[in-house]
């Protein structure tokens, strides 16, 4: 069953004031990511040079879940080689089936904000639909 | 009123899934809940008369025959058809829907011949008399009705005339709660010549529905709206179109004569109902229509008409919320869709489960009405006579937090 508490300040902040929700200037990779059952939708725009993602925003529509969850992952990836952008999206991914340690949702900082969407199935989509498309992008890019 | 409360409360405790979990159940025009009294039937029916039905010579496949063809009397009672040949089961209001599409839209529309289709279907009655304007050639026109969700007799006048073959139309919005003039609306479809298909799925458990007085030529419903199992469903069709249609699924059950070189299909409804029918549901459909009738309709449209009220009026005093259709809550038929400013419809229902209340959100199978209504997606609150006045207060109690909840100061 659902936690009162989910909606918790982490979250809606990165919702209603989300720090990296524009047009990126000049990006080199640029994905949209759709997720049908909530209609979220959004487009992931990554600058990455020699390995590193330079920068990163969104832009798109959708719940407070899918958004903040976006917002808070930029805030992760910005600056960080793609590699252990991958390995924190890995994480991430096994939080959300709720696998991981206290160790390791520690290690994903606000992100772990989210970790009670492993008892909401129906959410988990919004939460990961960044995070899928991220690892999409930087696939494709290495592909 | 306070007769009315202590009446709901003591069929409240026919619900065994409402007695005994802390639930507040407002997803009622998805499905509703089932009282003991259909539930015990059901079970009933397998434990004494399973069998067969019409296929065996010994008795036990003959209880089971008469405990079908009871059901089949029943609903035509309930619905007053003229007589019980006119009740096809189905699996559900939707089966029915597509009935009628592949065996008299299929086959009795052709090229530039229009079809009617209202935006506030639910898919299901609409996707069907799409797929057959693409098969016949005929032209799919559209139904808008006022900002409210109204339909007047100008609008009748512009999208009706002597091309015009069917009309699909809903008795009551899934969405809106509104619910349409079909008498007076049919009377303008068959002064064209066309036939009338209403869906009934929403309206048939709520309010009593006679078809000859409304003079339809189709209604499609569902049983588990209306207090009976899934998987069960009925389509009344006039008998001199039904006899006139072939049939839509072919097998078992449904001929009269079958040779290599030569079939006899057998006449309505049999002809409609290929294979092993769903008895346990009939029998079930049939035990929900005697409890609707102790209940009384007087009880239940009073009920969901009061608990509309107290909750659209609640609903007026909370800031950012926006009700869908009429402000009035007798043309809500227990049904309030909504939005709330700056809140996605699936946050908005994630933070009344949080509270154990259920409701539904998203585009609730009628995305042609989101986009008339230019709403993405909605949330929707659905009332049934055995909600209390306690289920408001907890519904408004926690829509008034949603905003704060949601990071907007006020």
């Amino acid at each position: 069953m659902a936690n009162n508490t989910f909606y918790n300040e982490i979250l809606t902040d990165h919702n209603l004031h989300p720090i990296h929700k524009h047009q990126l200037d000049a990006p080199n990779l640029v994905l949209e990511g759709v997720n049908p059952s909530c209609g979220d939708d959004i487009i992931l725009q990554l600058r990455v040079e020699n390995g590193v993602i330079e920068d990163g925003s969104f832009v798109g529509d959708g719940c407070a879940i899918s958004q903040a969850s976006a917002d808070i992952m930029l805030e992760m990836i910005i600056g960080r080689p793609v590699e252990e952008a991958k390995a924190l999206s890995a994480l991430f991914l096994k939080m959300i089936k709720g696998e991981a340690t206290e160790d390791e949702v520690e290690t994903l900082e606000e992100a772990g904000a989210l970790r009670d969407i492993s008892h909401m199935p129906a959410r988990v989509k919004c939460a990961v639909l960044g995070w899928h498309t991220m690892e999409e992008l930087l696939d494709g890019e290495q592909g | 009123m306070h007769d009315l409360q202590s009446r709901v409360a003591a069929l409240r405790a026919d619900f065994p899934l409402l007695d005994s979990q802390d639930i507040v159940y407002l997803d009622n025009s998805a499905t509703s809940q089932r009282p003991t009294q259909v539930l015990e039937a059901e079970k009933r029916f397998y434990e004494e008369k399973n069998a067969n039905p019409f296929r065996g010579v010994y008795e036990l496949s003959e209880a089971c025959t008469e405990a079908y063809e009871a059901a089949r009397t029943a609903v035509a009672d309930f619905i007053h058809a003229k007589q019980s040949e006119e009740i096809i089961f189905t699996r559900n209001a939707t089966e029915s829907l597509n009935l009628v599409a592949y065996s008299y839209g299929l086959n009795f529309l052709k090229p530039g011949d229009e079809i009617v289709v209202s935006v506030m279907e639910h898919h299901s009655n609409f996707l069907p008399w799409r797929y057959v304007a693409e098969r016949t050639g005929a032209i799919l026109v559209k139904l808008e009705p006022t900002p409210q969700g109204a339909i007047t007799d100008e609008i009748l006048d512009s999208v009706l005339n002597e091309r015009t073959r069917l009309v699909a139309l809903t008795q009551m919005s899934n969405v809106l709660g509104q619910v349409y003039d079909l008498k007076h609306i049919a009377e303008r479809v068959h002064a064209v010549g066309a036939v009338l298909v209403a869906d009934g799925a929403q309206s048939v458990p709520h309010l009593p529905v006679d078809v000859q007085a409304l003079d339809v030529d189709f209604l499609a419903f569902s049983g588990h709206k209306m207090l009976a199992p899934t998987g069960i469903g009925v389509l009344y069709g006039k008998l001199s179109l039904l006899k006139k249609m072939p049939p839509f699924l072919q097998g078992g059950e449904m001929i009269e004569i079958v040779h290599w070189d030569r079939v006899k299909y057998a006449q309505p409804p049999h002809k409609f109902e290929a294979g092993t029918v769903n008895t346990g549901g009939a029998v079930a459909l049939h035990a929900a229509i005697d409890y609707i009738r102790s209940v009384g309709f007087d009880t239940i449209m009073a009920q969901e008409e009061h608990l509309t009220r107290l909750a659209m009026e609640g609903m007026r005093d909370i800031p950012g919320v926006h009700i869908m259709g009429s402000p009035e809550p007798q043309d809500h038929q227990g049904i309030v869709t909504f939005t709330i400013d700056g809140v996605h419809p699936h946050d908005v229902a994630s933070i009344f489960d949080a509270e154990h209340i259920c409701v539904r959100a998203g585009h609730h199978c009628a995305q042609p009405l989101m986009d008339f209504l230019g709403v993405f997606s909605t949330t929707r609150a659905s009332f049934s006579f055995y909600n209390t006045e306690e289920d408001v207060a907890r519904f408004l109690a926690c829509l008034g937090k949603i905003r704060r909840q949601m990071g907007y100061g006020e």
